[in-house]
């Protein structure tokens, strides 16, 4: 008697649990497909006049744990998560390549040229094609790869939240082999 | 019935908003064609969420349409591109979600309400009219209500 006078309480809180659960999830946030496959097969240009462009081949560097990064010029987050490249680009055991997605490389290049270049390597995904072998849905975003494999992708600008993820990640992804 | 046939006329011309006007490529085969369009609306633009790619003149969705309809004039199948997009953006893709382990409280939890309801009605409708327990009138509250209805006359 006591319990059938509380059941629709009960009700209420099951529906109340299920609503704040529901409701703060983030519908924007895509699972990505391709955590813990090989990485798609390509090899893109350079910008002009820098470098040898970036090729899948690229990606299997067993010493490093390789951090692959989609931008453009006329990308505002990318602006907003460039000091954070910077860091990245600068730590130990790490290589950051960049991939300019849908963007004239003379942009690119006056991109980097006024905010620094992060980048090891850079290839060139004019129509971006290579993008969409990665999943990829817009820029910025940016893989974590170990051997090949990616491990981690991230949608959206790098902010301080999100650094740290990711320094986490690279320092367990660097332990794993050890 | 003059009267209706501006709006019919109106409603007529929103007809077209929903056939694909933006693609200067289309597929010159118009059985091909409208294979690459069927597989369309059934992929998600994902940088818009809740359009097909054939309703969105997003970047990106402009891409998967050329995309799905170089694969049709290559002779792939409706599987094989559909299992291409879903290799690179998982089913969020697909706007009608596959049935597995992870969705099959979204196919089934509407079905199972629907039982749980239907538990509930069946009990309420089948339950026995609760027996009158309201004693017959004693000769004395008779001759009472008499008078009283006569008194309301």
């Amino acid at each position: 008697m006591l319990f059938k006078r509380f059941l629709p309480l009960f009700i209420f809180a099951g529906i109340f649990v299920a609503f704040v659960v529901g409701l703060s999830l983030n519908p924007r946030e895509i699972p990505s497909a391709l955590i813990n496959k090989a990485a798609p097969e390509f090899s893109l240009p350079p910008l002009q006049g820098d470098g040898i462009g970036l090729a899948s081949t690229d990606l299997s560097n067993p010493d490093h744990i390789i951090i692959v990064n989609f931008f453009a010029s006329w990308c505002g987050p990318c602006r907003i998560e460039h000091p954070a490249l910077e860091a990245l680009g600068q730590m130990e055991g790490v290589k950051l390549f960049g991939i300019a997605y849908k963007d004239k490389p003379a942009h690119s290049l006056s991109f980097l040229k006024s905010l620094g270049n992060p980048y090891a390597k850079i290839g060139t995904d004019l129509k971006g094609r290579s993008a969409i072998d990665w999943g990829v849905t817009g820029t910025p975003e940016t893989f974590i790869l170990k051997d090949g494999v990616i491990r981690y992708q991230h949608i959206g600008p790098i902010h301080d939240v999100q650094m740290a993820e990711i320094l986490a990640i690279v320092t367990e992804l660097q332990q794993e082999g050890q | 019935m003059r009267f209706l046939l501006i709006p019919i006329f109106l409603m007529a011309l929103t007809l077209n908003s929903a056939a694909i006007g933006v693609d200067k490529k289309r597929l010159k085969d118009p059985v091909l064609e409208a294979r690459a369009q069927q597989i369309m609306t059934q992929l998600r633009c994902l940088v818009c969420q809740n359009q097909s790619i054939v309703e969105s003149d997003a970047g990106l969705a402009v891409d998967l349409r050329a995309i799905v309809r170089e694969q049709v004039l290559a002779g792939q199948t409706d599987s094989q591109i559909i299992d291409f997009m879903t290799s690179r953006y998982g089913d969020w893709v697909l706007l009608k979600p596959p049935f597995k382990a992870a969705t099959a409280l979204l196919w089934l939890g509407p079905i199972f309400l629907l039982l749980i309801g239907g538990f509930f009605v069946f009990r309420y409708v089948r339950q026995k009219p609760v027996a009158s327990t309201v004693e017959p009138l004693s000769p004395e509250e008779e001759k009472r209500l008499k008078h009283i209805l006569r008194d309301n006359k």
